[in-house]
């Protein structure tokens, strides 16, 4: 069988010759574990809204300055490290190995910054006697603590597994170890991140601004 | 680098949209977060705070998943294989947790 007779037997989607979606397996993952990733967060949000509707008086303690203020400076870092995540992409994709790993390494920085602004940001509240639970504004209304760590912490959690698994992509690209497909992949959860701070940001801090 | 020239015509292994392309996405991410701490500023009441905010969040939602995830550049059926269903998904836990959040809202002590 010459080699053009055979792709033409198995070209079809349908026959299982090819990807349906035209991607490898790996973004194919990774895009799953996305999806799955998401409804973890969706659930989160929603049982905070639940909680959030059914209990009296829940507090509102955010004050424009300094909280608002530092969230929106972490919104803008992640935004930026997305930014130069996409453009890291493009540069692995044009073969350019040592403009790809500066783009990494700008990703990196940014993410360890808005661990490290949020972390601040914690030790503040930590500091107000606000735990996981117990909530000095409103004692009836303990699940305050509860649902911000746990909405905050395991966003937290994503970015610090992102920065560590950037790392390594970095590492391994520059060595050559790895291809541009890697970097798509890291890519596309990095963004995934930054996409699920775009709905903790204005559910937990803009929701809460302070309305004294 | 032969075995991987055969896999590049079935998978799109080259840089998709532009520099311009992605800071101008970036922009406008930044723009919208922009008016969502403006709104906050304000202190509008919550319904139309919720409303507006949950609304701008899933335009920056679409804006990265279309272009900074390059779903864009995909084929329709990976968006058909993996958003309607997370779509459903998502409506059916509102579905069931809403009305009872709202039912016992209603039934606290005014």
């Amino acid at each position: 069988m010459s080699d053009t007779e055979f792709e033409g037997i198995v070209a079809s989607p349908w026959s299982g010759g090819a990807s349906p979606f035209a991607i490898n397996s790996k973004k194919l993952g990774m895009w799953l574990f996305i999806i799955s990733d998401s409804l973890t967060f969706s659930a989160l949000l929603i049982s905070y809204a639940y909680v959030r509707l059914e209990t009296p008086n829940w507090p509102r303690p955010f004050e424009i300055w300094p909280a608002i203020a530092k969230s929106s400076l972490m919104t803008f870092v992640l935004l930026s490290s997305s930014l130069t995540m996409v453009l890291g992409v493009n540069a692995a994709f044009n073969g350019d190995r040592k403009k790809t790993v500066r783009y990494l390494i700008a990703t990196i920085v940014c993410g360890i910054a808005f661990v490290a602004i949020h972390a601040t940001e914690w030790v503040t509240l930590l500091g107000e006697k606000v735990t996981p639970w117990s909530n000095p504004f409103n004692p009836a209304a303990p699940l305050f603590g509860g649902t911000f760590f746990g909405l905050t912490g395991l966003h937290m959690l994503h970015v610090t597994i992102g920065v560590v698994y950037l790392a390594i992509i970095a590492w391994g690209f520059g060595k050559g170890k790895y291809t541009a497909e890697h970097v798509e992949v890291s890519g596309l959860y990095w963004h995934f991140v930054d996409l699920v701070w775009m709905f903790i940001f204005p559910m937990v801090y803009l929701l809460s601004v302070n309305p004294k | 680098m032969s075995a991987h020239g055969h896999s590049a015509e079935l998978t799109h292994e080259h840089a998709v949209g532009t520099t311009k392309l992605f800071a101008t996405v970036w922009v406008w991410l930044l723009l919208l977060t922009i008016v969502e701490v403006y709104l906050a500023y304000l202190r509008l009441p919550v319904p139309i705070m919720i409303t507006i905010l949950v609304g701008l969040s899933l335009i920056k939602a679409a804006l990265i998943i279309s272009y900074f995830m390059h779903m864009r550049f995909e084929r329709l059926g990976l968006f058909l294989l993996l958003i309607p269903a997370m779509v459903f998904c998502i409506c059916m836990m509102l579905l069931m947790f809403f009305p009872d959040s709202i039912r016992l809202m209603q039934l606290r002590p005014h």
